[in-house]
Order: structure tokens, then sequence, then C-alpha cells
């Protein structure tokens, strides 16, 4: 049985983390994700979990110390923002390549500068090449899903790669709404226990863990690696599945809004695409064959399933809540374009950088977007490939 | 969604204008309704001006931009009324419900214009009187229930005795209180 509740963002995934019970979580503070260790430490201090709780003194530690957790066959957590996530760039990668499966949640928020707590994806999206499964919510509720399903995708024998569960700072850490939390039992079932083939203190298997790779090994290393990042797709989605089964909340790589008859469609991530979807609503009553999509999954890529969904419409917008500098448009822009680039039929596309630290995206703006589509499908050209929305002039 | 209820609340950091926000959800809550409980924030510097803002609905709200044409707007600090444009946007029926000693016929020069429904609240005499200290946020709360309508006064008052039974367990006697306070505030406001 569900239990109604009203949590934070932040509140709702420290009570995953605390239904999952992990051995390890190291934690270092940073705003807006601090919340998260904070209620951790309460769940600590009153005996409800019996998790090894770390401070140590930078979020570079907290992720070597995760690291060291996971390489002994411990299940281990932690938690982050923005700089933090950024402090721990090297000790990200290798996460990836010792193919250690932790689980982090990232509360996303503007990089500096200028300096800036508010939410954008410039940490996550820098993140993108790291080897992290990234998977995003689009509120406290999928927050707490997706945290559910993380450790059984990334401790998954065909996969064993990091994973990020993202929300957006603030708007989702921040925000207290209504949500489904499942039973104590209920999650343990679902999660199960970790129990790893090889670690670095079973004794009758005793393993090297972060060798040097000699030229010689290190490409076979790196191959090995993407293929997992391949294999996570079908265990994303049979997680889900079972998820889905188990607790009747669906999930898949992007959920499609009134995409079957779409003939201009938005492409957007996290707690925005509610907003895109309320303003799809409004158009829709007019008339206007207005779709969403919003990316659950951006790591791996779902690039062959977008452009399937993508390939019918006549005008997309892809919206970039980063900025990449790469003078071209984002990194949203950029995978998706590449997605389509085989496609026979294609929409013509462009890219809205927009929400940069913080700033609001309202309904009005949404709607903005999609009646630029509107020309651009009747017109049957790009008025501009790259933009920015909602600064000031 | 018509039945929608968006408020903004102005106070100033320190003040708890975030944490009434989160008190009226945690009402509306558990009056059975969809709540968004959120803060804007800025710099966060004790005194300075924040806003908060609440979404009350019988569905799920899938909009999660801030509010800029609220039903009713909550002031926990009227020294605000100088340098914030409190009333900005409230739609027509709505109203500003602002903590003040004074009647809204002396606010409302002070509100640019706005020539809606003003609601004054004295929530520190309240607060002094049932409490002995100041606590706005109590009184604030059920002014804001009073003239919205967004929780049923009743289902609201026993909601509260329930949640302030639970949080004060072990301090019973604040208990009376808090209930008078809100139940005075709810009598008292003007406008």
């Amino acid at each position: 049985m569900s239990i109604r509740e009203r949590l934070s963002g932040n509140e709702a995934i420290a009570t995953a983390m605390r239904q999952v019970n992990p051995d390890v979580f190291a934690m270092f503070p940073i705003t807006p994700s601090t919340e998260i260790p904070q209620y951790y430490a309460q769940y600590v201090a009153d005996g409800r979990v019996d998790t090894e709780f770390i401070t140590v003194e930078s979020e570079h530690s907290s992720l070597s110390a995760c690291l060291g957790a996971e390489a002994a066959g411990a299940r281990a957590v932690t938690a982050t923002s923005s700089a933090g996530l950024s402090y721990m760039n090297e000790v990200l990668y290798v996460a990836g390549s010792l193919r250690l499966p932790v689980v982090m949640a990232v509360a996303c928020r503007a990089l500096t500068g200028p300096i800036n707590i508010n939410h954008d994806y410039s940490d996550s999206m820098a993140e993108r090449d790291s080897g992290f499964i990234q998977i995003y919510a689009e509120n406290n509720q999928e927050a707490y899903d997706n945290f559910l399903q993380a450790h059984r995708i990334a401790e998954h024998p065909d996969v064993r790669l990091p994973l990020m569960v993202c929300e957006d700072g603030f708007i989702t850490s921040h925000a207290i709404e209504n949500i489904e939390l499942e039973e104590d039992d209920a999650v343990k079932a679902f999660v199960g226990e970790y129990h790893p083939e090889h670690y670095l203190l079973k004794k009758e298997n005793p393993l090297a863990v972060g060798p040097y790779g000699v030229s010689g090994y290190y490409m076979e290393a790196r191959v090995a690696q993407a293929q997992a990042m391949k294999n996570a797709k079908a265990v994303i989605l049979d997680v889900a599945a079972d998820f889905e089964k188990t607790f009747g909340r669906k999930y898949g790589f992007f959920e499609a809004y009134k995409m079957e008859d779409a003939e201009v469609a938005m492409l957007i991530m996290g707690s925005c695409a509610g907003t895109a979807r309320a303003a799809v609503d409004e158009l829709r009553s007019k008339g206007v064959k207005a779709g969403v999509i919003k990316l659950r999954v951006f790591r791996p890529f779902p690039g062959e399933e977008l452009a399937a969904v993508l390939s019918h419409c006549k005008a997309v917008a892809v919206m970039d809540k980063s900025e990449g500098f790469s003078a071209c448009g984002g990194p949203l822009f950029a995978e998706t374009a590449g997605a389509l680039f085989n496609s026979k039929e294609r929409p013509l596309m462009i890219d809205v950088v927009f929400g940069l630290g913080g700033r609001d995206f309202t309904v009005t703006a949404a709607k903005s977007v999609f009646d630029r589509l509107v020309w651009i499908a009747e017109n049957g050209v790009v008025d501009e490939l790259y933009t920015h929305m909602g600064q000031r002039e | 969604m018509n039945d929608m209820i968006e408020i903004r609340w102005h106070g100033r950091g320190g003040q708890g204008a975030k944490t009434a926000s989160q008190l009226l959800a945690d009402a509306a809550f558990m009056a059975g309704k969809y709540v968004q409980s959120f803060p804007e924030y800025g710099p966060e510097r004790s005194g300075a001006p924040i806003t908060a803002y609440n979404r009350i609905s019988a569905e799920r709200c899938s909009v999660h931009s801030n509010i800029y044409e609220p039903d009713y707007v909550a002031v926990v600090d009227e020294t605000l009324l100088e340098s914030v444009d409190v009333c900005s946007g409230i739609k027509e029926g709505g109203a500003v419900i602002i903590n003040s000693s004074k009647s809204p016929e002396e606010l409302r020069p002070q509100l640019r214009g706005y020539t809606g429904r003003v609601c004054t609240i004295d929530a520190r005499e309240i607060s002094l009187r049932n409490l002995g200290a100041y606590f706005p946020n109590t009184p604030m709360l059920a002014a804001v229930v009073a003239v919205s309508e967004c929780v049923e006064r009743e289902q609201f008052l026993a909601d509260m005795e329930g949640s302030y039974r639970h949080k004060f367990a072990k301090k019973p006697q604040v208990v009376e209180g808090n209930l008078k306070c809100l139940r005075e505030a709810m009598s008292e406001v003007q406008g």
C-alpha cells in the first residue's frame, strides 16, 4: 500500500536512501543537496539505518570514499551539487572505469560564474562523458522512484556502472509536494541485497582494482565500458517494467505527451516538462498539434528511440538548460540532432538555451517557443538555429 | 484547473515566510488537497525580502514556475510595502492579507494603486497575547485560510489541533496558546 505524504525532493531522496539502507554514505555538504545528508544524519542518529555515515573534507573525498567502499563489495551512496560535482570530476571517471556502481543524488545547480545557487544543468551536463548513467526527475515523486530503481540498474552484472539520480535544485529539491511513498519492506524487497561477483576483499578470488592500463589494454577496457553503457538501456527498461508491476508507476527513457499526431514538439528535461505540458494543453484546445517529450534518461542516450518518436514532427525545439559554449548549441541539441541525422524523415530543429541560473520558465514562455515552431513548420525554414530565451536585452 | 488557488508570500529572511507557506501546504494536505510550497531564493541574508509560494488544488499541478498572478498575497512584514510591489498581478476577486495593526483603509494608500480587497491582521498582538512572544506565522496562516477559504475552517482547526498535539507532545502547555492564535486570527482579520 502506498503512503500519502508531502515531502521536498531532498527529503524524498533521503527517504529512498533510508529505505535502501546502504552500507556507506560519504558526505560533504553543498547547496542545494545538503539536506539529503542532513536528513540522513538524523536517520543514523535515530538508529533507523545501520549505514556507515562518513563525513569527509571535500567532494573529491566523498566520492573516493564511496569508491573504496564499493571496491570492497559494499553498497555506497553520496549526494552533491554544482561545484561539488565538478570537484569530483577526476573521481567520476575513476568510478566509471572501475565499474563501481555507486549511486549519487545530484541536486542540479548552475556552475560559477557569476556565482549562483539556483537550478540549471551546467553541473550534470559537464559530466556527461564521465561514464555515469544519468537519470533525471520532473518532481519529488520521480526523484524518489528513480532512486528506488537506481541500485538495480547500476549493480546489474551487464552494467556495473555508477549512476546519478538528478533532481532540479530548489525547484524540486526544496519544493514540498504530494508524493506516494512505498512501504519500507516493499522497497527493500524490490531493491534487493547487493552481492557483487568480484570485490577487493573476496579471499577466494583476489582482485586488483585500479591498475595501470598500458596501450595494449586501455582500449579494451574502454570498449567494455562503452558496451556496459549500451547494455544499460535494456536493464533500465527491465527495471522500469518491474517497478511498474510492483508499484504501479510507469517509466521509460522518456515520457511522450500528446506526441502521436504532434506536428510541433519540445524536447525538455526535469521540472520544466510539467510547465511545457500545461502549454501543450492550452495550445491543443486551440487546435495546435503540439507535444512534449520529457527526457528521463540522458546517459545512456536513447538516440534511436528519440529519433523514432520525433521523426514525424515538422518542427522540434530542443530545450537546453545549460550553455555548453560550443557556439552552435547546447549538449542536448547536439545529441538529438546527431540521433536524427540518419533518419529518412526528420523535423526542422532549433535549440533554445533557457533557464540558466534559475531564470524562471513559465507557461507563457513555453507557448512562445511553440509559436516559433508553428512558424517554422508553416514556412519550412529555420529562423535561427541556436538562440537564448528569457534574458534581458 | 479552475479550482486551483495560488498564493504568494512576502517576508524578510528569518521571519518565516517560507515556513508559513509550508504550514499552509500542510493544512491543505491534511484536508486532502494536492499542494506545492516552494521558496524563491536570492542571496540568503537575514532581513532581505524573500518570496515563497503555494499552489493548492484538487489534482496534481504540473506547472513549476513562480506565481505572477496569485489569487492571494500574504505580507508577513508591512515594512515591505515601501520597497516591494506586493500587490503585483493579484487576480480579480483575490486579496492581499497584511500583518499590521492598521486598518485596510489606512494601508491602501501604500498599495500603489491596487483597487482589490485588502485585509489586515494584527499578528503581533495576537501572538503576544496568546504565546507571550512574537511568532507571526500562526496568526498569518489562520488569516490566509479565513480569507482564501482554501481549507474549510472547522476541518482546518481540527487538523491543526491534531498536528500541534503531535508536534508539541512534550510541551502540551503551548498547544492551547497556538490554537487560540488560530481561532482569534480567523475572527479578527479585517477587510
